[in-house]
């Protein structure tokens, strides 16, 4: 078990360089001038060359290279094009926001079409599963942003139920999250719980099932005695999976709420072309995203004894 | 369990995977009748690349009309008078190329790397493995956005930026298909009657893994439709002409003016292309699927 773990963290090194190597022929390489974008249209000749020198962009390539990955092992990606801020203070600043906004709806969610894909896995068949596999697909076919545009003018401008956009720190903050909250509970639940749904239903024709059921284990008990337990592995690995979106939070929603969260950040940086901050937000995401990876096979082979530890 | 299957399915009368797909999926109402809606779009959209439909740019009216019972004003217009209809049936254009060139980009990538990774093995494997490691490792709205920034935004760029992302899931079942049917008895006898690696790869392995690239490729058009909407609300998406994500996104002001129709008409016109592509997709996993065969 401990050489599969070391191993698959060596892994990660190569993995983690490819993805250092994109990032910086995307932005150094291949993409538009920073320092054009960062001086506008209007920009002399000498100052595009003093900017060059400053950020380094004169070096040959493999030198900023090396300053790149030195960059993304000390977790100092410079300052901001826009706000001269530094990356770190922003996602530090960022990523509570982002994580009040997605981490409850994800618990209650979790919990919420966990039970409803049980109970439609176990009237499988019937009027119920036809009628809210209908349902599920038609709410499945409306763009995320039309439920964030719709709800926002329903509840919160026309009804005034929520506030329509803002964010205080702290528990204060909580009365902007809640409308955010219940439109990702709301678009969640049609894609996961068919999810489950599926899950469950491949479990059901297991052996184990068919000999609980011989030995007279009733419909119900076998759902969530049985059933819930062996779907565990897949269930974990989906849920797993999904966590480290949570900090790039739903960033629509951060966008239409003002919730300043990393997603916000993201879509800032973006409009504006910088490059700093959508470097390092690249980098330290994918490191988040690899770490939750390795912790996921990790669990897995520690759940699952029929994982081979090759 | 497939040794199971295999031999049940030795036995039964021959009758190919797809012609017995195409059997089940005409069988039920629902299925034609989204496969019809599906021909509708893409009619538009060739009509559109033609030239054919009417010029969304044109005034027919006051600047946000009310629908009224007449073609270009069935769902009013916009604030130049524009027809709400017309930007839909553009925008309908602009959607279906994007559903259109997002899976072949992806799907050739997906299954020919897939291939060679799975039955090859040793240094293509762990390249090709390492290649899609490292883009699942990056959030998929920071890459494509990315790489559609470095390429100039734009239509063409998203397709080309999702399309050099998504071909990932594809490619890792591919290659586990490959792995496991390289070692079958089927390609040693022809590899000992002397076929060689190509043919074998994509003449009598190939076949096997279609179903996972049609079903695959089904969800990539749908994904795409839908990323396509939030990639221009980003801004890097569809720079110049009519698009359901510039017409979503403008809506936001509209509605609180209580301007509804603009909103209305690309939401139904999305949703029946959405709703129609998620019934055909799920019938042909349910038509194709070998596990699912009983």
């Amino acid at each position: 078990m401990l050489s599969y773990i070391i191993r698959r963290v060596l892994y990660m090194i190569p993995v983690l360089l490819g993805v250092a190597l994109l990032v910086f022929m995307l932005f150094n390489t291949v993409g538009e001038d920073p320092v054009r974008v960062a001086l506008g249209q209007h920009a002399t000749a000498e100052s595009i060359a003093d900017l060059r020198a400053k950020w380094g962009l004169d070096k040959p390539l493999p030198i900023q290279f090396l300053e790149f990955l030195r960059q993304i092992v000390t977790f100092d990606y410079g300052r901001s094009f826009n706000s001269n801020e530094k990356l770190s203070d922003m996602f530090a600043a960022g990523a509570p926001v982002s994580l009040m906004l997605t981490v409850p709806p994800f618990v209650f969610g979790l919990i919420l079409n966990v039970s409803l894909g049980l109970l439609i896995a176990y009237f499988r068949g019937s009027w119920l599963d036809r009628i809210s596999t209908l349902l599920f697909i038609m709410a499945m076919s409306v763009s995320y942003l039309v439920y964030i545009i719709f709800c926002q003018y329903l509840f919160a401008y026309r009804l005034g139920w929520y506030p329509i956009l803002g964010w205080e720190p702290g528990f204060a903050g909580l009365r902007y999250v809640l409308l955010p909250w219940l439109i990702i509970m709301l678009v969640t639940v049609g894609p996961d719980v068919r999810l489950y749904r599926t899950l469950f239903l491949d479990e059901t024709s297991a052996d184990y099932v068919r000999t609980a059921r011989a030995k007279g284990v009733g419909e119900l008990r076998m759902l969530f005695s049985h059933v819930l337990k062996n779907a565990m592995i897949p269930l974990v690995t989906y849920t797993m999976v999904s966590v480290p979106a949570l900090i790039l939070g739903a960033f629509l929603m951060e966008r239409y709420f003002g919730l300043p969260g990393i997603g916000d950040l993201m879509i800032t940086a973006v409009s504006s072309g910088d490059f700093p901050v959508l470097k390092g937000l690249t980098m330290v995401l994918a490191l988040i995203y690899s770490g939750m990876a390795l912790l996921t096979d990790i669990v897995y082979a520690w759940v699952d004894p029929r994982v081979s530890l090759r | 369990m497939t040794g199971m299957s295999e031999q049940r399915s030795d036995q039964r009368p021959r009758e190919t995977l797809f012609r017995r797909a195409t059997r089940q999926l005409l069988r039920r109402k629902l299925v034609v009748a989204s496969m019809i809606v599906l021909g509708t779009y893409v009619l538009i959209a060739a009509l559109g690349l033609l030239d054919l439909l009417p010029d969304y740019q044109e005034r027919v009216g006051g600047p946000y009309q009310p629908p009224s019972l007449s073609w270009p004003l069935l769902f009013g217009t916009d604030i130049f008078g524009r027809s709400v209809v017309y930007k839909i049936l553009a925008g309908t254009k602009t959607a279906m190329m994007i559903g259109f060139l997002v899976p072949a980009i992806a799907v050739p990538l997906g299954v020919v790397l897939g291939a060679l990774a799975g039955y090859y093995g040793g240094v293509i494997d762990a390249i090709v493995t390492w290649l899609f490691s490292v883009i699942a490792s990056i959030p998929y709205i920071l890459i494509v956005i990315a790489i559609s920034f470095v390429l100039g935004k734009g239509m063409f760029a998203i397709c080309v930026a999702m399309g050099s992302v998504v071909w990932i899931t594809l490619c890792r079942m591919v290659r586990g298909e490959f792995i496991k049917h390289r070692a079958r008895e089927y390609v040693l006898a022809s590899k000992l009657a002397g076929a060689r690696d190509m043919r074998l790869i994509f003449v009598h392995i190939a076949p096997n893994v279609l179903h996972l690239a049609i079903i695959s490729g089904s969800l990539e058009v749908l994904g795409a439709i839908k990323s396509e909407v939030i990639l221009t609300y980003l801004g890097v998406g569809i720079q110049d002409g009519a698009s359901w994500g510039t017409m979503i996104s403008d809506a936001a002001g509209e509605l609180v003016q209580s301007i509804w129709w603009p909103l209305a008409g690309v939401v139904l016109a999305m949703f029946f292309v959405i709703y129609a592509l998620n019934v055909v997709g799920d019938a042909l996993r349910d038509a194709l699927d070998p596990k699912l065969l009983e």
